[in-house]
């Protein structure tokens, strides 16, 4: 990791304010947390400015930020800087994160980078057409589907140097292409199919013997509360939900 | 108190000691770079790693409570050891780590000779590098035009930001990046703003934050260290100044828990180039409207006929605000010879009156009060810029929780939460309620924006009957406090340095006409009308050299000895530093001179002589350091003098905080934190 920048002046925008949505988003953010104690909500805010300004985190929204929060303008650089989610400087459109640690390179992650390279050009340059940019990231977490690339919220697994073009072109062409394993193979199932479990027998006797209980494709199906993302209103923990002061 | 075994000694300390804390009161010496005694504990050094025994690892004594500590299984107290080969070897380690990255350039380094890493490194340092890969570099920051900075030397301690975040109040210093890439530096690189960014100096124990001003001037070995009292402010912070040959080439602070702790302003830090530049070193002589060199004979002459001309009545004098009290008392002395009633130390007009007792106008309840106050009601005052350590300390005060703070007067950032009670006197009479009286040890600490005015004697008055009525004067506690901006305003009304009987103020002696003869002892806030002689007893070419007739040229608060009295009353003695410049002599060396001429010859000889003719007359002014409190029957008395103060609302004394004297005035570093401070440079010329 190198050492971060703010970006140079000339990019930077005259100034940044939250759109109506996102203010009233961010008041209720702040709202979650005790009074004095609104600077804790300083990540999801720098977090949504981040969002709001294509992907990348202004000098102008850390002095916003910091001044609706109360706080010192150096407190929030310091997380700004802290974190390396936080982009600081101008990213494409399409951010490409390549995984470089170990299980990603040992299968192959230096030919992604190379494709990177190729069509992008060094890391953290932006094409001139504003669509991509792209950074060697640490591990993300999705080992088994090594090597994989993260483009601003999906992951792109199971790459190999041409599938991985096919997902460039796809996005240079406007296209969304389907994030996940780019083989077939679902999720991080083995490929080419179940090679485990596979006797029907040990479904048939299942204690309810209505049938197989549930399949395994079924099973890996995300639930509907794994898509959710932001909880309307902050639900009390259970040990607190007997606290009359809460009851209201 | 718990017990604790430390090297083999058995001691019994408070359960909320630090080990560190622990280990120094058995008399174990434990390195540290983070940790600081008046600043949170940030733990991140790893220096002061000790030996706990049963804990599978050396722990970091710092930020490990005494009450942490398990006792042994028999009930034994907890065993620490400081100096076995583990300790030895943990330290090794990481003074190893912390040399990997810190460059080795100690002989180009202003912090070398006083540099902890050095000191420490000789004690826990390897004598060869194992490492050899690239060493980190890191770009200089500008926080400002007083501290430099060197910042591929820091070493991440973080003691900067945490004094500029808590004692200083103005939190601009952070450290962006993480691991490594970790670097300190202001928002933007702006300039710090706090009147106490200097201490950060002291506070890095390794060259990454030196004094701009002092860079490449001077090695600590060859500087000679005089003790003494700094007179920026009424604080009387105690002080080190450090000369080499005649120059004085920085001032350092000395710890003194009564005054200013371990802090000292910027200005009392940085003022020192203002001691050498316009400084007046031969007499000079009126003729023909212009200002030509003399001799000290010539303008003993002049002076000696005009005075002869004019007669006592028609001489006054006006006490500057950096005199020492001998050479006031010299003064005060030297105009009774005269048969003058005429002399005044209040330039900007307070209306204090000493006749009344000494409470009426110390800060009766102490510096060190303050940490005990729970209520404090600031009244015309910004004590931030009058008084930056006074200030600091109320700040520290106010974090430690349950003080009240109250402010009559112009609103200003203090660095804490006030509530503002009002703007002008009317509203000391409608505080009622909104200042609860419950409060067991108030403070009403009275600026000199509440007295510098015509209705003063109305509005102290008001505020003495205020602050009795409200319980803020009893027996064991005083709180009535008057914050003075002038270091030199204490002394002066404790040796009675205001008009005697008949006798005019300074407004009254500047009426034209009134007087012929007007002697400035380093008076240069007030501007002297056409018409008198004027006979300029004083250090710098500021506003008093322009307009005299003659001037006497005398010497700084460095280049004499001489009792200060602070703003508490405490007298505390300065000493000599260097010698003045040229033909300039101490002032009381030139008073005495001068009397002879004057047929009116002041009965000392020497300073001692002086010195112990001050102390003879004023007992009090012989317990050097020690505060003779006051009695309270003196704001009984304020409180009945009574009289009806007007509606004007309070006004600050101070307005630039760095050019209050003619020293300042004088010194190119005041001038350019004060055109920054003012916004007038917008960046600075790096």
């Amino acid at each position: 990791m190198a050492v971060r920048r703010l970006a140079p002046p000339e990019q930077q925008p005259k100034d940044f304010a939250f759109t109506a949505d996102n203010l009233a988003w961010a008041k209720q953010q702040i709202e979650k947390y005790p009074p004095d104690r609104q600077a804790s909500a300083v990540i999801p805010l720098l977090w949504r400015a981040q969002e709001q300004h294509g992907g990348w985190l202004p000098e102008p929204a850390i002095r916003y930020v910091a001044d609706m929060l109360g706080m010192a303008h150096i407190r929030v650089l310091e997380v700004a800087t802290f974190y390396t989610m936080f982009q600081l400087e101008l990213v494409g459109k399409y951010l490409v994160q390549v995984c470089g640690t170990t299980p990603c390179m040992l299968r192959g992650a230096e030919e992604i980078k190379k494709v990177c390279e190729r069509r992008i050009g060094h890391p953290h340059h932006v094409t001139d057409d504003g669509k991509f940019s792209w950074m060697e990231v640490e591990c993300l977490g999705a080992c088994v589907n090594a090597p994989m690339v993260q483009i601003n919220a999906d992951y792109y697994e199971d790459l190999t140097p041409e599938s991985f073009e096919k997902v460039l072109d796809a996005f240079a062409s406007g296209k969304a292409p389907k994030p996940g394993p780019q083989v077939d193979r679902q999720f991080s199932a083995p490929v080419g199919g179940l090679t485990t479990l596979t006797d029907p027998s040990i479904y048939a006797t299942a204690p309810h013997s209505g049938g197989p209980a549930l399949r395994d494709t079924e099973a890996k199906k995300p639930g509907a509360a794994a898509n959710i993302r932001e909880a309307g209103v902050p639900k009390p923990p259970v040990a607190d939900s007997s606290d009359p002061k809460r009851k209201k | 108190m718990p017990k604790l075994i430390v090297d083999g000694k058995e001691i019994e300390v408070p359960a909320e000691y630090t080990l560190l804390q622990a280990c120094e009161a058995a008399g174990a010496e434990v390195p540290r770079f983070c940790f600081h005694e008046r600043l949170s504990i940030a733990g991140n050094c790893r220096m002061c790693l000790v030996e706990l025994v049963g804990s599978p690892k050396p722990v970091a004594s710092c930020a490990w409570a005494v009450r942490d500590c398990r006792p042994g299984p028999n009930g034994e107290p907890p065993v620490v050891n400081t100096k076995t080969p583990m300790v030895k070897k943990a330290r090794e380690g990481v003074m190893e780590f912390l040399l990997i990255n810190h460059p080795l350039d100690c002989p180009i380094c202003d912090q070398g000779g006083e540099c902890d890493l050095q000191d420490q490194a000789m004690a826990y340092g390897m004598d060869k590098s194992r490492f050899v890969e690239n060493k980190r570099a890191v770009e200089d920051k500008y926080i400002g035009p007083l501290v430099k900075t060197i910042m591929t030397r820091c070493i991440h301690c973080t003691r900067c930001i945490r004094f500029v975040a808590e004692v200083a109040g103005a939190p601009e210093l952070g450290a962006i990046g993480r691991g490594e890439d970790m670097e300190i530096t202001t928002y933007l690189e702006h300039a710090m703003s706090s009147e106490l960014q200097g201490n950060v100096i002291d506070l890095c124990p390794v060259g990454a934050l030196t004094s701009r001003p002092y860079a490449f001037q001077a090695r600590p070995w060859e500087l000679i260290k005089t003790e003494s009292i700094d007179v920026m402010d009424a604080v009387g912070s105690n002080i080190r100044v450090d000369t080499r040959g005649r120059e004085v080439q920085r001032i350092l602070p000395r710890t003194n828990e009564a005054v200013n702790e371990e802090w000292i302003s910027d200005k009392t830090r940085f003022i020192w180039d203002g001691l050498r530049t316009q400084r007046l070193d031969r007499p000079y002589v009126r003729d023909g409207g212009r200002l030509r060199p003399a001799s000290w004979t010539e303008a003993f002459a002049a002076i000696a006929a005009r005075v002869k001309q004019a007669g006592g009545a028609k001489t006054g004098a006006v006490v500057g605000d950096l005199a020492s009290v001998e050479e006031v008392f010299a003064l005060r002395d030297l105009m009774e010879r005269l048969g003058s009633p005429h002399i005044d130390c209040r330039q900007d007009g307070a209306k204090l009156d000493p006749a009344l007792g000494r409470a009426g106008y110390l800060f009766n309840a102490t510096i060190a009060g303050i940490d005990e106050a729970d209520g404090l009601l600031i009244i015309g005052s910004n004590p931030r810029k009058e008084a930056p350590i006074l200030n600091a300390r109320i700040r520290k005060r106010w974090l430690a929780g349950g003080l009240k703070i109250g402010l009559v007067g112009e609103q200003a950032d203090l660095t804490y939460d006030y509530e503002h009670l009002g703007a002008g006197p009317e509203s000391l009479a409608k505080l009622g309620e909104r200042w609860p009286a419950k409060l067991e040890k108030q403070i009403w600490l009275v600026g000199q924006g509440a007295l510098a005015r015509p209705d003063g004697a109305a509005v102290l008055s008001t505020v003495a009957q205020a602050a009795v009525a409200a319980g803020a004067v009893k027996d064991a506690w005083n709180g009535f406090s008057i914050l003075h901006t002038a270091a030199a305003r204490a002394g002066a009304l404790d040796v009675g340095a205001v008009p005697g009987k008949g006798g005019l103020d300074v407004a009254g002696m500047l009426e034209p006409g009134k007087l012929d003869v007007l002697f400035l002892l380093g008076a240069d806030e007030i501007d002297v009308p056409d018409g008198a002689f004027v006979v300029y007893i004083g250090t710098h070419g500021d506003r008093g050299a322009h307009r005299a007739d003659v001037i006497l040229p005398g010497a700084v608060y460095t280049e004499k000895s001489g009792i200060y009295v602070n703003t508490e009353g405490r007298p505390q003695l300065a000493n000599r530093a260097a010698f003045p410049p040229g033909d300039a002599r101490e002032d009381w060396a030139i008073l005495r001179a001068l009397s002879d001429v004057l047929g009116a010859k002041l009965p000392y000889d020497s300073l001692a002589m002086l010195r112990r003719a001050v102390q003879e007359k004023h007992p009090h002014l012989a317990l050097i350091d020690r505060i003779e409190p006051a009695s309270p029957a003196a704001i009984e008395k304020l409180a009945q003098l009574g009289g009806k103060p007007d509606k004007a609302p309070f006004r600050l004394p101070i307005r630039d905080f760095y050019l209050t004297n003619p020293i300042a005035r004088a010194s190119a570093m005041m001038a350019e934190c004060s055109a920054l401070a003012s916004g007038k440079l917008a960046v600075a010329a790096e």
